[in-house]
């Protein structure tokens, strides 16, 4: 049952050293940046991160790099025109990457969240993202194994909640959302607006409230989109 | 069938003219994906009666023209990160909806751009494989297997004038082959199961293209 509490670092409360952390957005857009931050002032640290990228000028997620708090990032494009942060710390050995290509990402974390054991996808056949996988061809098309990506905690962004947790997002800013939120043992929200139940039509909910553990009414102001940076 | 654009043939295409040529290949309501860089010109020369709909991968269909001022909305990115637009019909989804529709073959087209593209239709355009480079995939991979038709968009020489279009890619692949037509400022090519087809060729003549790129042409 979903919690509503009443500050970013009320909700991040309990994440232990060597976490496992899904965390949603694509660039800037529904990167939960005020989760990240109480998790940066937390000091947890030793922690795996998946994101789609990593981490955008010295905000967010690059400001949790930065502080030194994660060992891994999981994603499938982090060099950007602001990825420096990342760029300095890979370049010197300090954080260790897994590249996997953006659908398989989404795929993966999504299998987890619905107890998928695992899946052969065609993504990636014959290149290096596939080598040392299990490889079988099915119905004459090659497929590699992919296995799922479950987190200790996943911390998103939505548009609005209602108490019980089911999420509306906010057009690109969905993006991660829904798969994450599925994937963890806990599910952190941050939304602009928690709503009483039957506040959301039931017809236009994204991600119901069974998938939601805690959630957070932060007024956020969403950082300027940042352009010409691919992926 | 929408008109085709005629060029002088005796000059090479410039970018302007080649997201043109792509713009006039793409049939009438076709769901159509444009990688970012280049490919994402052709979004230029598309014209709305046309009823393509654009796809892109981070959750929308239906993108837009850039925004810009007031109309830019940080919630609302396109691939490239850069503010778009919605045009009326447009539908927002997840990321693992959004690949569905490239593995699953519901996306008609993608345009991409390369760093390499073999005879026999592999595809490298993510990673140089340089020591110093850090690796980055973003959604190639699962465009290049996932559209129907894949469309590379690129110059056909490099900077130091070596041929991109290769008997066997040297950069790490990002699919195998997967390219169905390369368009390049010195021509166009179909890849085919029986050899590499030369729609036209632009400032080169056929037999010194064909020279260059060290491979027998046919014609169309």
């Amino acid at each position: 049952m979903a919690t509503v509490v009443a500050d970013a670092d009320e909700a991040v409360a309990g994440i232990v050293d060597g976490s496992t952390v899904l965390i949603g957005g694509f660039g800037t857009a529904g990167q939960p940046v005020e989760l990240i931050d109480a998790l940066i002032r937390s000091d947890v640290k030793d922690l795996t991160v998946i994101n789609n990228n990593a981490g955008n000028g010295r905000v967010g997620l690059a400001a949790l790099l930065a502080n030194g708090q994660v060992r891994k990032i999981i994603c499938s494009f982090p060099r950007q025109a602001d990825s420096y942060v990342f760029d300095e710390l890979y370049r010197t050995g300090r954080v260790e990457l897994e590249l996997v290509p953006q659908g398989n990402l989404a795929e993966r974390i999504r299998a987890a969240g619905a107890g998928i054991g695992a899946f052969f996808c065609p993504t990636g056949v014959g290149t290096p993202l596939a080598e040392g996988k299990e490889r079988r061809s099915i119905d004459g098309r090659d497929y590699v194994l992919e296995y799922p990506i479950k987190g200790d905690v996943a911390l998103i962004k939505a548009r609005r909640a209602d108490t019980l947790g089911n999420l509306v997002y906010r057009k690109t800013a969905r993006n991660f959302g829904p798969v994450m939120a599925m994937a963890a043992k806990i599910t952190v929200v941050q939304v602009d607006e928690i709503v009483e139940p039957g506040g959301i039509d039931p017809e236009v909910v994204i991600t119901p409230g069974i998938f939601v553990d805690r959630l957070v009414q932060i007024d956020a102001v969403s950082p300027p989109a940042q352009a010409g940076a691919a992926g | 069938m929408i008109m085709q654009p005629t060029f002088d043939p005796s000059r090479p295409l410039d970018r302007d003219d080649l997201a043109r040529l792509v713009a006039a290949d793409i049939p009438r309501g076709s769901y159509v994906n444009l990688g970012i860089g280049q490919p994402t010109r052709v979004a230029d020369f598309l014209d709305r009666d046309r009823g393509v709909i654009l796809h892109t991968e981070n959750g929308m269909l239906g993108v837009g023209p850039q925004a810009y001022g007031d109309d830019i909305d940080p919630d609302l990115l396109n691939a490239g990160k850069i503010p778009v637009t919605e045009t009326p019909g447009a539908a927002y989804f997840d990321h693992a909806e959004s690949f569905a529709m490239m593995r699953g073959g519901h996306l008609d087209i993608c345009v991409l751009g390369a760093f390499q593209v073999s005879f026999d239709g592999n595809l490298a355009n993510w990673h140089t494989g340089g020591l110093d480079a850090i690796p980055a995939v973003g959604g190639a991979m699962d465009l290049a297997i996932g559209a129907r038709e894949v469309f590379v968009l690129m110059t056909l020489f490099s900077k130091d004038g070596m041929p991109k279009l290769v008997p066997k890619c040297t950069y790490p692949l990002t699919g195998l082959a997967c390219v169905s037509r390369v368009y390049t400022d010195y021509g166009v090519f179909v890849l085919t199961d029986h050899g590499v087809v030369t729609r036209a060729t632009y400032g080169i003549s056929r037999d010194d293209l064909a020279e260059r790129l060290g491979v027998i042409l046919q014609t169309a």
